[in-house]
C-alpha cells in the first residue's frame, strides 16, 4: 500500500490522490455557530430513523417520559433504540408524514413537552478502555448512535470488523455540498469530542491510524481540530485537507483521495481495510461510550435564501422542520422549496410538519427562482459532458439511453448499481434531462423486477411439488389396482397364489438390497423381480399385460419424470414390447439425466430448486416405507428418483461451485 | 403538496444545447473572416442560404413531425449545420447547390432519423457528400483572389458566362497538388501553380484553429477528437513525407489545407454522431485523420474531411461499447492493493 507517510513533516503536505469527475459548485456555506433551536410543543419521532429494521415502540399512549428515556426498542440486529429528546407524555402512536423521498406517513411517536426537559440520570463510564469490544458496541447502540452524515447506518455494526483487518479509521467532514455546514460547525466547536471519537473508535475497530479529511473551505475545523489533536497527543490521528470539489464528501471519493483505495464494486469500506465515520458521528459515538448519552440531538443547517437568518442549530430530533424554519426567522417567501439536506442529493419534502429526524444534516429552503425551472428536457445530445465529470467512472449518457427503453439488463451492464446519484452529471447536462431521476427508476424497476422474479420462482417450485405429488399419487394408485385386478386374474384363471406371494416376497428383499443409483437399474430389477408372478398363461391377461405395456410405452415416450409405468412388468408372453418398453425406460432416464444436471448448473435457482426436490424427495422415500412396502416397484423407483436428483443437485453445486 | 415531487439535483442547470451552439458559432468567426477576406462574399451568400434553408427545412420537418417547431429552432444546431455546409461549398457555386446541400443535410441527415440526438451521421456532411457525389463540377468552383460582388453574382445565380466563370475559378492547393501529382510533377512542382502559393488556406486554416482552441479553453469540446484527428493526420504525413517527400507533401501542408482545422474542431466535434467515451473519441478523431489522409493522398477527391467523418461515424457504436472508461471499484483498481 502506497500510503502517505506518517510524521509532521507530511502532514503539511500529504499525498493525496484524486477522483475523476467531480464538479466545483457555488458553496453558499454559513459559518454560524451552534445555537440551540427551541423545544418545540410536540416533538414526532418516526420509528424509521436509521437504515435497517424500524424500532419497536416501548412506551403506550399517555405515558410520561423523560429526555434519554427509550420510547422505541431495536428490533434485530440492523436496528436501534429511539430515545425522547425531552420530557412530555406520549400523546400518540400513529402515521405521520415524515422525511421521506417519496413523501409517504409512517408510525411515528408523539410526544407532547411538559417544558421541563427533564432527563433519564446519566450513566457515565469512568474508564472506556477497560470495557470489551462488545461492551462497547453495546453502549453505542443502546444510545441509539446512527451515522450522523445523512445515511443513519447504525453505528455499532460499523464497529464490528468481523474478520477483516482495518488499518484506517477515515473520518468525513468533507462536507461537499453547497449551503451545509453543520459539520463545519461541531468540527470547530466539538473538536475534542470527536478526536477522543477518533481514539475510541481506532481501539475498537483495531485500526492503525485516523485520517480527518477536511475541504480545505473549512479553516475553522481544520485549526480546531488540529489544535485538538496537539492537545490531547492523540497519535495516529491527523487532518488532512482536501480539495474543494463536490462529491468530495461520497465515502468513495474521500476514501480514495486519502488513501487511493477504492471500494471494490459493491463491496464496502471494510473490504479494503477501511472504516468511514462522520466527524459528528465520532462525537456522538464518544459521548454515548463515556456519557451514556443517547442521542436527542444533532446539528442541523437551516438555511437557504428561503429562510430569513441562516443558521446551525442544535436541535431536539423530532422538532418539526416547520418550527426550525422559524427559529431561522422564518421564510422569506410562501411556497419556498423545503428541501431535506442539500441541493444535490436532498430530496423535497412534502410538507413543513415532517420532523427532523436522526438523518436530518440540513433543512434548506430554496425560493422558486433558486430551483431548477419546469421544462421539457431536450433530447441527449451525446455530448459526453455527464460522462466527464461522473465521479464513478460511468457513461450517464448510455445508461439514460437505456433506462428510458426500459433496457434495465443493459442498464446493469453499464454498471448502474455503481452510480451514487450525486447528480453532477444532471447538472451539466445541456439538455437538462433530470438523470438521476431516470437512474432511480432503472433501479426501482430492477429490484421490482427481481422481487417478482423471485416470487415467480416460488410459485413455480410450488407448483412442480405438486405436480411431482399428484403424478406420484396416481402411478401408486394404478400400481396398486393393477395388482389386485392382476390378483384376480390370477385367482380366476386358477393361478398359483403361493408362487405370487413368493415373487412378491423376493421382490421386496430385492428392490431392498439394491442400493444401485440407475433407475433403469431398478426398473430391470424389479421388472425381474415381478416377472414370475405373470407366469400365468391366461390369454386375457396376457392382452392386458400386452395394452398395459404399450400404454407404458407411450407414457416414456411422452416423457416426463421416469414414471412407475414406464418400467412396468413387461409380459413374459410378449418380450417384443418389453424390450420396447425396457429400452424407452433407459432411454428416458437416460436424457433425464443428461438435463437435468445442465440446466442446473446454469441457473443457480435451479440449482436450489433440484437440491429442494431432492431434499423433498428424500424425506418422501424416508416417509413412505409403510405405504410402499406393500409395492416394491414402486418404492424402488421412488428410491431411483430420489437418488438421481441428490446426484444432480450435487453434480449443479459443484458446477456452480455452491 | 405538489402532485410530483421535484428529484434531485435541484439547482437550476448553466449549460443549454442553444448555448453550447452559439458558442460553437462564435469560435467559428476567425475562420469564417480569414475565408470571406482570400475568397470573397461569395462565402457570406452561401453562409446565408444555407442557413436560411437549414432553419425553413427544419422547421418543415418538425410540423410534418408534429414536434414543438419553436423549442428546436431555438436550440441552433440547425444554424450550425447550415453553416458547417456553407463552409464547405466552393464560393462561386450556383445558388441551388447551397440549397440542395442544405435540404439534403438537415432531411437525409437528421430528420428523417428522428431529429435531433438521433442521428448517427454528421448531418453537414451528408449534406455535402449528396453534393460531392451529385455536383462534382459545381464544387470546384474555388475562387483565388476574393472576386467582387457582381462577379460573385453572377457566378451564383447566373448571368455570368463560362468563359468569365473560367476567368475568375482557381484549384485550391489540394486540387493542384493532386492535378500535379498525376501528372508526375513533384510536390515542389506542383504547389508553384496553386492558388496563393498555399498561404491563403494556411490563413483559414489558422483562423479555424484559433476558434478551436478558444473553444478548448472555454472546456465547449474536449481535446480528444482534434487531437486524435491532428495527430492521426500529422503521423500519416510525417511518415509518408519522410519516405518520399517528393511524391509526399510535408505534414503542415496536411494539417494547413482544406478542411483539416474545421474538420478536426468543429465537424469531427459533432456531439451527436461522434464516439462519446474519452478513448473513443480520440480513436475516433485518430481514425477521421488517418482517412482523411488516405482519402487525399490516394482517393478520388482531393480532401477526404468529409468521408472520414461518415465513415467513422459508422464506427461509433463499436468504439464506444469497447472503449469505455473503467468504473470506479472495477477492475485492477477495485481490489484491495494490499
Amino acid at each position: 500500500m502506497g500510503g502517505p507517510m506518517s510524521g509532521s513533516a507530511a502532514q503539511a503536505t500529504p499525498k493525496l490522490w484524486d477522483f475523476p469527475g467531480g464538479l466545483h459548485l457555488d458553496e453558499h456555506k454559513i459559518d454560524a455557530p451552534i445555537r440551540p433551536a427551541p423545544i418545540p410543543k410536540t416533538l414526532v419521532f418516526p420509528l424509521a430513523q436509521h437504515i435497517g429494521a424500524p424500532a419497536k415502540p416501548v412506551v403506550e399512549v399517555g405515558e410520561t417520559v423523560l429526555r434519554g428515556q427509550v420510547i422505541a426498542a431495536a428490533d434485530g440486529y440492523v436496528s436501534t433504540p429511539i430515545h425522547a429528546s425531552t420530557s412530555g407524555t406520549v400523546v400518540a402512536i400513529e402515521d405521520r408524514p415524515v422525511a421521506h423521498p417519496s413523501g409517504l406517513s409512517a408510525r411515528c411517536i408523539v410526544i407532547a413537552s411538559d417544558g421541563k426537559d427533564k432527563a433519564v440520570p446519566p450513566d457515565p463510564l469512568d474508564d472506556w478502555t477497560r470495557l470489551d469490544a462488545i461492551d462497547l458496541r453495546k453502549r453505542v447502540r443502546d444510545a441509539g448512535v446512527v451515522g450522523l452524515g445523512g445515511a443513519a447506518f447504525p453505528s455499532f455494526i460499523k464497529l464490528n470488523p468481523g474478520s477483516a483487518r482495518i488499518d484506517t479509521l477515515v473520518l468525513n467532514g468533507a462536507e461537499c455540498e453547497p449551503y451545509i455546514s453543520c459539520d463545519q460547525a461541531v468540527m470547530a466547536e466539538q473538536p475534542g469530542d470527536i478526536v477522543r471519537g477518533a481514539v475510541l473508535i481506532m481501539r475498537a475497530i483495531g485500526a492503525r491510524e485516523t485520517i480527518i479529511g477536511i475541504e480545505d473551505n473549512k479553516p475553522r475545523g481544520i485549526t480546531a481540530l488540529r489544535q485538538a489533536i496537539g492537545e490531547q497527543k492523540a497519535d495516529g490521528v491527523r487532518v488532512v485537507v482536501v480539495p474543494s470539489r463536490y462529491p468530495q464528501g461520497g465515502e468513495k471519493q474521500l476514501i480514495q483521495t486519502l488513501t487511493g483505495r477504492e471500494i471494490p464494486s459493491e463491496g464496502l469500506p471494510l473490504d479494503i481495510g477501511i472504516v468511514c465515520h462522520n466527524v459528528a458521528t465520532a462525537a456522538a459515538v464518544w459521548r454515548a461510550v463515556t456519557l451514556g448519552e443517547a442521542l436527542t440531538e444533532r446539528v442541523v443547517t437551516v438555511t437557504g435564501p428561503g429562510v430569513t437568518t441562516p443558521s446551525n442549530f442544535s436541535v431536539r430530533l423530532g422538532t418539526p422542520v416547520e418550527d426550525l424554519i422559524a427559529a431561522a426567522g422564518g421564510a422569506t417567501e410562501s411556497d419556498a422549496r423545503l428541501l431535506m439536506g442539500g441541493p444535490m442529493m436532498g430530496f423535497a419534502l412534502s410538507s413543513g410538519r415532517v420532523p427532523a429526524v436522526k438523518a436530518t444534516n440540513c433543512i434548506l429552503a430554496l425560493r422558486q427562482a433558486d430551483v431548477r425551472p419546469e421544462e421539457p428536457a431536450m433530447p441527449c445530445i451525446r455530448c459526453g459532458a455527464c460522462a466527464e465529470v461522473c465521479p464513478a467512472g460511468l457513461l450517464p449518457q448510455q445508461l439514460y439511453w437505456h433506462a428510458r427503453a426500459r433496457e434495465f439488463d443493459k442498464t446493469q451492464r453499464y454498471n448502474l448499481f455503481d452510480c451514487i446519484e450525486c447528480g453532477c452529471c444532471a447538472q451539466v447536462c445541456p439538455s437538462h434531462i433530470p438523470l438521476v431521476q431516470h437512474y432511480r427508476f432503472a433501479k426501482t424497476e430492477i429490484w421490482a423486477e427481481e422481487r417478482e422474479k423471485r416470487k415467480a420462482d416460488a410459485a413455480r417450485d410450488r407448483h412442480d411439488f405438486r405436480n411431482e405429488r399428484l403424478e406420484r399419487q396416481e402411478a401408486e394408485k394404478k400400481a396398486a389396482r393393477e395388482a389386485k385386478k392382476a390378483a384376480l386374474q390370477a385367482k380366476k384363471a386358477g393361478g398359483d397364489p403361493v408362487k405370487d406371494a413368493i415373487a412378491k416376497a423376493k421382490a421386496a428383499k430385492q428392490a431392498a438390497a439394491d442400493k444401485a443409483d440407475d433407475a433403469v437399474a431398478h426398473s430391470a430389477t424389479a421388472e425381474a423381480a415381478a416377472k414370475p408372478a405373470d407366469d400365468a398363461a391366461d390369454p386375457v391377461a396376457a392382452a392386458l399385460a400386452k395394452a398395459k405395456a404399450r400404454k407404458a410405452a407411450k407414457a416414456a415416450d411422452s416423457g416426463g419424470v421416469p414414471s412407475a409405468k414406464a418400467a412396468e412388468p413387461a409380459p413374459k408372453d410378449d418380450p417384443v414390447a418389453a424390450a420396447l418398453a425396457k429400452a424407452k425406460a433407459a432411454k428416458q432416464a437416460t436424457a433425464a439425466k443428461a438435463d437435468r444436471p445442465n440446466d442446473a448448473a446454469e441457473d443457480p435457482v435451479a440449482a436450489a430448486l433440484a437440491k429442494a426436490k431432492a431434499a423433498k424427495a428424500r424425506q418422501q422415500a424416508a416417509d413412505t416405507p409403510d405405504t410402499a412396502k406393500p409395492d416394491p416397484v414402486a418404492e424402488a423407483l421412488e428410491k431411483a428418483r430420489a437418488a438421481k436428483a441428490a446426484n444432480a443437485a450435487r453434480d449443479a453445486d459443484e458446477d456452480t461451485g455452491a | 403538496m405538489n402532485a410530483v415531487r421535484p428529484s434531485s439535483p435541484h439547482l437550476p442547470v448553466q449549460p443549454s444545447v442553444g448555448g453550447v451552439m452559439r458558442t460553437v458559432l462564435l469560435a467559428l468567426i476567425p475562420g469564417v473572416a480569414a475565408m470571406v477576406w482570400l475568397l470573397g462574399v461569395g462565402v457570406l451568400i452561401n453562409l446565408g442560404l444555407c442557413v436560411a434553408t437549414c432553419l425553413l427545412v427544419e422547421a418543415l420537418c418538425l410540423a410534418l413531425r408534429g414536434r414543438p417547431v419553436q423549442r428546436f429552432l431555438l436550440d441552433w444546431t440547425a444554424v450550425v449545420t447550415g453553416v458547417l455546409i456553407g463552409l464547405a461549398l466552393p464560393p462561386l457555386a450556383p445558388w441551388w447547390i447551397a440549397v440542395i446541400g442544405s435540404a439534403s443535410g438537415i432531411v437525409l441527415g437528421k430528420q428523417l432519423y428522428g431529429g435531433l440526438g438521433y442521428n448517427p451521421f454528421n448531418p453537414a456532411m451528408v449534406g455535402y457528400v449528396v453534393l460531392l457525389i451529385s455536383f462534382p463540377t459545381e464544387l470546384t468552383l474555388w475562387t483565388a483572389d476574393r472576386p467582387g460582388l457582381a462577379a460573385t453574382l453572377g457566378a451564383q445565380f447566373g448571368g455570368l458566362g463560362p468563359a468569365a466563370l473560367d476567368g475568375i475559378t482557381a484549384a485550391t492547393p489540394l486540387d493542384s497538388l493532386r492535378t500535379g501529382l498525376s501528372q508526375q510533377l513533384t510536390v515542389a512542382e506542383a504547389r508553384i501553380g496553386s492558388v496563393f502559393g498555399g498561404a491563403g488556406w494556411g490563413w483559414i486554416n489558422l483562423g479555424f484553429l484559433l476558434g478551436g482552441l478558444w473553444l478548448l479553453w472555454r472546456k465547449t469540446i474536449s481535446w480528444h477528437i482534434p487531437v486524435g484527428m491532428l495527430a492521426g493526420l500529422a503521423l500519416m504525413a510525417s511518415l509518408f513525407w519522410l519516405i518520399d517527400a517528393d511524391r509526399h507533401a510535408d505534414p503542415l501542408f496536411h494539417l494547413l489545407s482544406g478542411a483539416a482545422m474545421l474538420g478536426a474542431f468543429f465537424i469531427a466535434t459533432d456531439p451527436v454522431s461522434g464516439a462519446t467515451t474519452p478513448r473513443g473519441k480520440l480513436v475516433f478523431g485518430a481514425g477521421i485523420g488517418l482517412l482523411v489522409y488516405l482519402i487525399r493522398q490516394w482517393g478520388g477527391y482531393p480532401d477526404g474531411v468529409a468521408f472520414g467523418v461518415l465513415l467513422m461515424n459508422l464506427t461509433v457504436p463499436l468504439l464506444d461499447t469497447h472503449l469505455q472508461p473503467r468504473v470506479y471499484g472495477q477492475g485492477k483498481a477495485g481490489r484491495p492493493d494490499r
